[in-house]
């Protein structure tokens, strides 16, 4: 039941006395993510709306903001980080990976059917 | 010489048994393979709604004039306050939760205790929160005209400040139309409630307001959707109209296409259902703790299990958030 827990986020740059102390840290953290998300998403800044790999830089901000929002509460919350490697691999990789083929091959085909209904000869609005 | 094997010279090596190479206890694996799988559904899930949202790109509903709805304040545009706010009651009950675990390795039962009474607390305060978003979605607030290709057409004033139907409709109080029940008619058919105005009513209403206009589901260069000239909405009304539409079902959607609400349904439906489940077993969990059973146990492993779940829950929250509001 005693097991350590590493106390450190951000590669060591902040560290905690004790895992209270570090769960209220990322909350904080947490907290602060979110509240940029949300202002972002109601002032929506002009520069940000450019196209940049076939989505909005804002909606690429909001992906990755998410997935560091993700990495926190599996890493801390969650205990990942304490967990040996070979579990959090297990976990970790089988998910990620077969996530991202799933997404890949879903848009793919959503943006092929979309090429379909605005240059073929499908009538739609009407 | 006996001629069964009693020992297999293996005891004490790699392949004798009894090794624990992960260092975690069988439950707690199996809540670890449990939550992937579970992870794999939900992806399945926010994939098709990618999937239907690239194939409609083009007219897909804009989340921030959809969800713009706080309780207690009628009337007031606010898009995504009130999302937010679910998210950190969510992202709060998830510190509780760890708190709990927390005070169950160092065997604190009393703080275990309070810690899952909030942690409970914050589930239900989210459930009933995603109740009343459900509730304000089906409802529905400005109403819109479907066309017969099924496309939704929405009016805003000269400004492009949306107008409720109920604004410049008259409703005709001598209709001939009633909604058709099942003791008056063919006992086999049903009918769902008819929408408060009629196609020709909201034609009526339109001629007689000149800075009424018609808002698309097309969404333009800047990103808004295109509004069309006095000429064009009343055209547009006129040839196409066929149905009215108030509130969100899973045929009908008066913010856009019928895809967006089917899959607000399913996903925080199912996302909902996760937080409900996480709660009754919170409960049960907790009603353990006070009964002292991990206590005795001088274990409180089974904490961490359910909170490995609870954490789940908000994760997955975290991006239904992202998809569905902010993106």
């Amino acid at each position: 039941m005693a097991h350590a827990h590493k106390l450190e986020i951000l590669r060591g740059l902040i560290k905690f006395k004790s895992n209270t102390q570090k769960i209220w840290g990322v909350l904080i953290l947490l907290s602060i993510v979110t509240t940029v998300e949300v202002i972002l998403g109601i002032i929506k800044p002009e520069p940000l709306m450019v196209h940049f790999l076939g989505m909005k830089i804002l909606n690429w901000i909001f992906i990755i903001l998410t997935i560091v929002k993700a990495y926190y509460i599996t890493w801390d919350f969650m205990h990942m980080r304490d967990e040996t490697a070979s579990l959090r691999r297990m976990v970790v990789w089988t998910a990620v990976f077969l996530i991202l083929y799933l997404i890949f091959i879903l848009l793919q085909e959503g943006g092929y059917i979309q090429d379909v209904y605005s240059s073929g000869f499908i009538k739609t609005d009407f | 010489m006996s001629t069964t094997v009693v020992t297999t010279g293996t005891e004490g090596k790699t392949w004798g048994g009894g090794n624990e190479p992960l260092k975690a206890s069988y439950g707690k694996m199996m809540m670890w393979f449990f939550i992937v799988s579970d992870a794999l559904t939900f992806s399945g899930f926010l994939a098709a709604y990618g999937f239907s949202r690239f194939k409609f790109i083009e007219t897909w509903p804009i989340a921030d004039e959809v969800f713009t709805h706080v309780p207690f304040l009628h009337g007031q545009e606010l898009p995504m306050i009130y999302v937010a706010f679910m998210t950190f009651v969510l992202i709060m009950s998830s510190v509780t939760m760890v708190l709990a675990v927390d005070a169950g390795h160092h065997l604190n039962k009393a703080k275990v205790t309070i810690y899952m009474l909030l942690t409970i607390i914050g589930g239900l305060i989210f459930v009933g929160s995603q109740a009343w978003e459900w509730a304000t979605f089906i409802k529905g607030d400005f109403g819109a005209v479907q066309t017969k290709g099924g496309n939704i057409l929405q009016f805003v004033d000269a400004d492009g400040h949306r107008v409720a139907l109920r604004d410049f409709v008259v409703s005709d109080a001598h209709k001939e139309r009633t909604a058709h029940e099942r003791k008056n008619g063919l006992w086999f058919v049903s009918e769902g409630t008819l929408p408060t105005y009629t196609v020709d009513e909201v034609i009526q209403g339109l001629e007689s307001h000149p800075n009424v206009l018609v808002r698309t589901q097309d969404i333009n260069e800047h990103g808004h959707k295109t509004v069309l000239s006095r000429e064009e909405s009343l055209k547009q009304i006129k040839t196409n109209g066929k149905q009215v539409v108030e509130g969100a079902n899973l045929h009908v959607n008066e913010y856009g296409s019928p895809l967006f609400a089917d899959f607000f349904f399913f996903i925080t439906g199912f996302h909902g259902f996760h937080v409900f489940s996480g709660v009754v077993i919170n409960i049960i969990i907790f009603f353990n703790v006070i009964l002292g059973t991990y206590e005795k146990r001088k274990n409180y492993e089974m904490v961490e299990k359910v909170g490995l779940y609870w954490h789940f829950v908000d994760l997955v929250w975290v991006f239904v958030f992202t998809f569905f509001y902010l993106v």
